[in-house]
């Protein structure tokens, strides 16, 4: 990886009922992520993604990006809008800096056209290579 | 603004990682490494058992997190409550047995712009004293200035 170089894009679609598989697999329940009539009530256009999904698709884009789980030292990441079940969730991210063996990648998470995750900064550990 | 909560400490939580935990886990969130799902494939990569994904971070820490943000001297409305962001900072990855233990506290409640920011920090350890993942949990309560 050098400074500009971009990772590779990662492509999702939330099936509808990704939200419910995902409240089991964290035990986040708030029922605006599980509950159309309750989201609709509280003034949303419906059930949400939870936020903490989306960062795991980012922490996912880093982690293939950078061979595997122990690549991830760092992220950090700003919600902002809504997303949404049954619609594309594209992360794309470029290295801005190198520091010593970790990269510092700059990141977002798009869909329907807006930034659902904007300004994320990763530090991943690229690979050693063993000559 | 209620401030006195900062500063606060909760008592820790306990949180014995499963390994069919880390698959239900790894599925929802689309991961396909083999050492998320396959014991035989994270022994052969050298780990004791199946690796949790980074960010599962979000389930040993759940139980801690929670009686911080419910705390009514905290005083959130939930109503008004938005993630405004959050930051993860891992150490030595969590592999299936771990006894993760899990310390939150009240970093600073603010104003800002109209809004109040509440922003929490979680240190996750494991049964060895390593830390595993330390968290900066930070809330947005919409219109909480008053």
């Amino acid at each position: 990886m050098n400074v500009g170089d971009a990772i590779p894009e990662l492509k999702t679609t939330p099936d509808r009922y990704l939200t419910v598989r995902y409240a089991g697999a964290s035990g986040d329940f708030n029922p605006i992520h599980i509950d159309e009539e309750f989201a609709k009530q509280v003034g949303l256009p419906g059930r949400i993604l939870h936020g903490l999904w989306t960062m795991a698709q980012v922490a996912r884009a880093q982690t293939e990006a950078g061979g595997g789980p122990q690549a991830l030292r760092r992220l950090a990441v700003q919600f902002r809008g809504m997303g949404v079940p049954e619609a594309e969730l594209e992360v794309t991210g470029e290295v801005r800096e190198l520091r010593g063996d970790i990269a510092v990648i700059e990141a977002r998470a798009v869909q329907n056209g807006s930034a659902i995750i904007r300004n994320a900064e990763a530090e991943v550990r690229l690979p050693t290579i063993h000559g | 603004m209620n401030t006195d909560a900062v500063g606060r400490t909760y008592p820790p939580t306990v949180y014995v990682v499963g390994r069919e935990k880390i698959k239900e886990y790894a599925l929802a969130v689309g991961e396909t490494n083999p050492l998320h799902l396959d014991p035989e494939a994270a022994r052969a990569a050298g780990f004791r058992d199946v690796v949790a994904p980074p960010m599962f971070c979000v389930v040993y820490s759940s139980a801690s997190i929670g009686p911080a943000i419910f705390d009514p001297e905290v005083g959130i409305d939930f109503a008004m409550l938005v993630h405004g962001a959050q930051e993860f900072v891992w150490g030595p990855l969590v592999v299936a047995g771990d006894e993760i233990t899990t310390t939150v506290s009240v970093r600073s409640i603010e104003q800002r712009a109209g809004n109040g920011v509440y922003v929490f920090e979680s240190r996750s350890v494991n049964q060895g004293g390593e830390t595993v993942c330390t968290g900066t949990w930070t809330n947005i309560v919409r219109g909480a200035a008053a």
